[in-house]
């Protein structure tokens, strides 16, 4: 089947002409398939958000092209503008485009520029609202008066009640504290469960991103580094630790014994390392 | 986008008209000016022009991206041309409708144009090859005898630092969220005068929010490094008058008599 999303020999270049200028993207080839639960990982400045933001036509490409299910985005007006809508994209620090009176205007903007009518529109912010998990009380304040955590969560339904068929966040838990990211995160397995939305998260985090997703994308400098599922790109640890990148703790524990001989599965996380020993206690081999 | 405003940038380098110092340089830049008005004839006007070509190509500035300085201007400049063009007495070349040109209309048309770009040029100049920092430094230092009066030099060109060194900031982040809004599907370009205007709400409000968040934390930060004034404040860069900044001066005034004596030559 094809891709949802999917860039051909992508470049973008900044301030092209300029003594500033700076490629970005170079010839990334790259897709999403439906209702995949995809990672981007890479360092400051390698071009992830960049990248993202090629991918609902918000930037033009400098050369290369990016298909929506198959047809360039940038075909025609119309369908630029619906990409914008099928393809939702939550900014990295959301809250700080929050600008409505109230959170239930501040989330409707986007399904109202849809041209939805108001008892679809309704629907969508309280659905929204429940994926984020906040309660129906808050929908007539200011979005002004929330916590940071509540702002953040408020700004992520206001894409998510757009309904769309992929959903991009650029490093959603950034300055959240544990408790808040694992929120989070789980609004958004919520959300990608229940319409079967492609997800894509951008993140530093190898640990965040390992623990939830099917498939890793890894960018250094402008380029696709390594893209696979997580245990092939962690089998590159050496690589990975080079361009600046580390793989989780548990899982370097793991290789390492394994280097040493026991017979241990590849882990990701803490639960999944728990899971393995005591599999192992109960065959007795320990 | 935004940033392709060009408007102030600085290009960082360290050619000798980089190393000047900041007062020097817009010492020169208020000699130049009044030079630039100064000329009349064609013989200061090339004085004047070979100045501007000698510290263009000292600082290493692409005339290009000089050029494209001058692209915001291009229909004042225009304008003025067209009106010097059409509207100067003399001897008669071509008539059509209530139009005429004449001999004299064409060179005063040139010479204008000339003079409104070498004026943009200039002043670009100055802001690409100089930190916005060490611009408000010269200003301040220059500006110091005003303190006796009673001026808060010091505060004033703290205040134009700040802004200045918000610029990029501000800029960055309209760029962020008016992104964000049209991730959103928000619409400036369609619709009536009234629409549009409402449609910039969606980017007012937040970046004012940020910019008053932003200068909340900065004034938190001075204080807290127990910022209280220009009062009995040192400087971290001394500032320094070197050999190059007096030669490059004296240059500037002899500029400035020759095309004075020129004028009053006549020539
Ligand atoms: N608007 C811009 N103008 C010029 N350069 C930019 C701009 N945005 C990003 N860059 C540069 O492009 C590179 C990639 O940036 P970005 O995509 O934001 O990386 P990441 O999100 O991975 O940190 C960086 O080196 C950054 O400095
Ligand atoms: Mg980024």
């Amino acid at each position: 089947m094809q891709p949802i999303l999917q860039t051909k020999q992508l470049c973008h270049t900044y301030s092209s002409g300029t003594p500033f200028e700076h490629t970005a993207l170079d010839r990334v080839d790259f897709r999403i398939e439906r209702g995949e639960f995809l990672g981007i990982i890479g360092h400051t400045g390698s071009g992830k958000s960049t990248l993202i933001r090629h991918l609902n036509a918000l930037l033009r490409p400098s050369a290369g092209q990016v298909l929506l299910d198959g047809e360039d985005i940038w075909k025609d007006k119309a369908f630029t503008r619906q990409a914008r809508f099928r393809v939702g994209l939550v900014f990295q620090y959301p809250e700080y485009q929050l600008f409505e009176e109230t959170v239930y205007k501040d989330i409707a903007f986007g399904p109202k520029n849809m041209g939805l009518e108001a008892r679809e529109v309704d629907r969508r912010v309280r659905e929204a609202l429940g994926f984020v998990g906040l309660g129906e009380e808050l929908l007539e304040k200011s979005p002004f008066d929330l916590s940071g955590g509540q702002k953040r969560r408020v700004a992520i339904a206001g894409v998510i009640a757009m309904e769309p068929e992929v959903l991009i966040l650029d490093e959603p838990t950034a300055g959240l504290d544990p408790a808040g990211c694992e929120a989070i995160l789980e609004n958004i397995r919520a959300f990608q469960r229940s319409k079967g939305a492609a997800v894509v998260m951008v993140s530093h985090s190898m640990e965040e991103v390992a623990a939830n997703v099917r498939r890793l994308v890894v960018m250094d400098h402008g380029r696709i580094f390594a893209d696979g599922s997580p245990t092939e790109v962690f089998a590159r640890a050496e690589e990975l630790r080079a361009i600046g990148l580390t793989i989780p703790q548990v899982t370097e524990v793991f290789r390492r014994l394994r280097a040493l001989g026991l017979d241990l599965p590849a882990v990701y996380t803490t639960g999944q390392a728990k899971a393995a020993i005591l599999a192992r206690r109960g065959a007795g081999t320990c | 986008m935004l940033k392709d405003i060009t408007l102030g940038q600085f290009f960082p380098g360290t050619t000798i008209v980089h190393r000047l110092d900041p007062r020097t340089k817009l010492i020169l830049l208020v000699v130049y000016i009044v030079a630039l008005f100064t000329a009349k004839g064609f013989l200061s006007y090339g004085a004047v022009l070979a100045f501007l070509v000698l510290a263009v190509g000292l600082s290493r500035i692409p005339v290009k991206t000089l050029m494209k300085s001058l692209k915001p201007l291009l229909i004042v400049i225009a304008i003025t041309g067209l009106l010097n063009l059409f509207y100067t007495e003399g001897r008669v070349l071509a008539r059509f409708w209530v139009f005429q040109i004449t001999v004299e209309g064409i060179i005063a048309a040139f010479l204008m144009v000339l003079r409104i770009s070498m004026l943009v040029a200039g002043t670009f100049l100055l802001t690409y090859t100089t930190s916005p920092i060490a611009l408000t430094d010269g200003l301040e230092l220059l500006m110091g005898p005003l303190k006796k009066l009673r001026v808060p030099v010091h505060e004033l060109s703290m205040m134009m630092c700040i802004a200045l060194r918000f610029i990029p900031t501000l800029t960055e982040e309209t760029d962020k969220i008016i992104s964000a809004q049209k991730a959103r599907g928000a619409d400036f370009e369609t619709g009536n005068l009234l629409r549009r205007g409402k449609a910039l709400l969606p980017i007012l409000v937040p970046l004012f929010i940020s910019a008053f968040r932003r200068a909340d934390e900065l004034a938190t930060a001075m204080e807290c490094r127990c910022y209280h004034g220009g009062e009995g404040r040192t400087r971290l860069r001394q500032p320094r008058y070197l050999m190059h900044d007096f030669l490059a001066l004296a240059l500037g005034l002899l500029l400035l008599a020759g095309v004075i004596t020129l004028r009053l030559l006549g020539l």
